[in-house]
């Protein structure tokens, strides 16, 4: 019979125990690490000539720079809304809660071409529902940059949402109470109590969402018109390099976008304290 | 320990015995909190909703018969076909395999756990695109292996595989890490196989989480585009998927065509919103 004392660590360890990790390793293995391996090698395969013909093409560096630019964007106008709409969520009772919660994880399930037909139909100057309008007040939203950010913040959305609430939850607001019982404003409340005990929550948040909107790839694709120098960004770069034939570019982009996301994923499994989900 | 950074219902899943506020509690809205909640829902109106709406307006706009004549052109019905059923087949492997991979980062412990860890969330940080560039640097042409997929319709299995990877470990790791271990070494002390526990005592507490990471990864499989432009060759008939033939339609300023296809896509996600949103509620039940 099987030892059975309470106090045991991991499962017992039998044959079968060594199979599972076996395959799991080895899926993992051929699923993500080798060929993310292959990636940072082709990159180099000339050695840093690629990379540094990347980064001294001025077109290049614009459709980098253009990236970071959108980037910042979408996680600045998500980090608000999504703080603002997580307390809402946590703290208040209103009607249509509950639908207005599972609306908010939509964009994740959307098709990204979906998302930049749905903002073309609306914000296109031709024939959009608002877009001849915008255009008459002087703003062009699809083909420039705020369909690009509108598009990048559209994907991103839920991100810092789902990282807040959970801790708003979890921290309860029995400090908040006592704060504004002793005459703290709302605004004070906030940034010296609420702030502060949600902050990881929303660090995660943002650098999650900073890594969506940088690898945005079809909603921007739709909504930009792709022009070179203008409204490209490093994703739609890298499938022009590779479909014209510029394999050591588009590596060398793909390894800078790549380096980023394992740069995100690294710093929050080491930063995030392990008792903390 | 995991990031856990991957779209799923979040079980309540500390041990924290006080009430929690559920939807409905709450302080009533003040007039602050209100100003807020309008600004918020006219912000995420106009970028989310109204947006959303005009696609479904747009393809209701040819009537019933055209929005059926656009869905079930042959080219159309062939890549909705394509998408669904690499989805479907996709999201059996992932219950399989994802469930397998949450029982060892859960159960099991070992030296480069950590490592498996990052590299289950590599799909969800990655740009599609160099996803798609990833793969085709293992299965592609020059591929080491000598496995060429590139341009064939088990490169779009791949690709989805590797983009919904995440889900099910994701949704399932939570529940499984919280299982009460008493009941299964009760069952044990009793006899009961190995294979019976899992079975009898097990599976039943982790299926919704199962079933909801099964649906995220269906709809992210469905939905997928960036990770297929450069690996699967989007030819007709043959590797073209949904996404694509939505994405030519527009290329084509065939705005209603789009959107019918598109409206397929979006129900699709609102059926797999509402069925996550029912399982999360079992789940936060149960925990």
């Amino acid at each position: 019979m099987a030892d059975l004392s309470v106090h045991r660590g991991p499962d017992r360890r039998g044959p079968g125990t060594y199979a599972l990790r076996l395959v799991v390793v080895a899926y993992l293995f051929l699923l993500v690490a080798w060929p993310l391996y292959l990636v940072g090698r082709n990159a180099f395969a000339n050695g840093f000539a690629d990379l540094a013909a990347l980064l001294t093409d001025p077109d290049a560096r614009h459709a980098l720079s253009l990236t970071a630019q959108v980037a910042v964007a979408s996680v600045v106008i998500n980090t608000v809304f999504g703080v603002g709409i997580s307390l809402l969520l946590v703290r208040y009772r209103f009607s249509g809660k509950r639908v207005l919660n599972a609306l908010l994880d939509l964009p994740l399930s959307v098709s990204p071409i979906v998302v930049g037909l749905a903002l073309v139909l609306v914000y296109n100057g031709r024939t959009g529902w608002f877009g001849p309008t915008l255009e008459s007040l002087g703003i062009t939203v699809i083909f420039s940059g705020p369909g690009i950010v509108m598009a990048t913040a559209f994907v991103a959305l839920p991100l810092v949402i789902r990282e807040v609430v959970p801790v708003l939850q979890e921290v309860g607001d029995e400090q908040e109470q006592a704060a504004r019982s002793l005459g703290a404003s709302a605004g004070q409340t906030f940034f010296r109590i609420t702030l502060p005990a949600i902050k990881w929550g929303v660090i995660y948040g943002v650098v999650l969402c900073l890594a969506r909107s940088l690898g945005e790839f079809g909603a921007v694709k739709v909504v930009s018109g792709n022009v070179l120098g203008s409204t490209r960004t490093a994703t739609l770069m890298v499938e022009e390099k590779y479909l014209n034939f510029d394999r050591g570019g588009a590596y060398a982009t793909a390894f800078l976008l790549a380096l980023v996301a394992v740069a995100v994923i690294v710093s929050i499994t080491l930063l995030r304290p392990k008792d903390h989900r | 320990m995991s990031v856990a950074i991957t779209a799923g219902p979040r079980p309540e899943t500390d041990a924290d015995p006080r009430p929690r506020s559920d939807s409905g509690a709450g302080y009533p809205m003040t007039r602050a909190s209100g100003l807020g909640l309008g600004v918020a829902m006219l912000w995420f109106s106009l970028l989310v909703l109204i947006p959303l709406t005009a696609v479904i307006v747009t393809a209701s706009e040819a009537g019933w018969s055209g929005f059926w004549r656009t869905i079930t052109n042959e080219q159309t019905a062939a890549a909705i076909r394509l998408t669904v059923g690499t989805a479907l087949l996709v999201t059996l492997v992932n219950v399989v395999m994802g469930t397998l991979i949450a029982w060892v980062l859960v159960r099991d412990r070992f030296f480069g756990q950590r490592v498996l860890e990052m590299l289950i969330d590599v799909p969800f940080a990655l740009p599609t695109i160099v996803a798609g560039l990833v793969l085709l640097s293992l299965y592609g042409p020059k591929s080491p292996l000598g496995i060429n997929v590139a341009n064939t319709r088990p490169a779009v299995f791949l690709a989805f595989l590797f983009v919904t990877l995440p889900f099910v470990v994701r949704t399932v790791q939570p529940v499984l890490a919280e299982l009460d271990r008493e009941a299964e070494e009760a069952a044990a002390s009793l006899g009961a196989s190995r294979f019976t526990v899992f079975r009898r005592i097990i599976l039943p507490s982790i299926t919704p989480a199962i079933a909801a990471g099964a649906a995220l990864s269906f709809a992210r499989g469905v939905s997928e585009y960036g990770s297929l432009v450069l690996l699967s060759g989007n030819l007709p008939h043959k590797t073209e998927v949904t996404s694509v033939r939505i994405l030519s339609s527009i290329e084509n300023d065939n705005l209603e065509g789009a959107a019918a296809v598109a409206t397929v896509l979006l129900v699709i996600s609102l059926v797999v919103i509402v069925t996550v949103d029912i399982l999360q509620r079992r789940l936060v039940r149960r925990g």
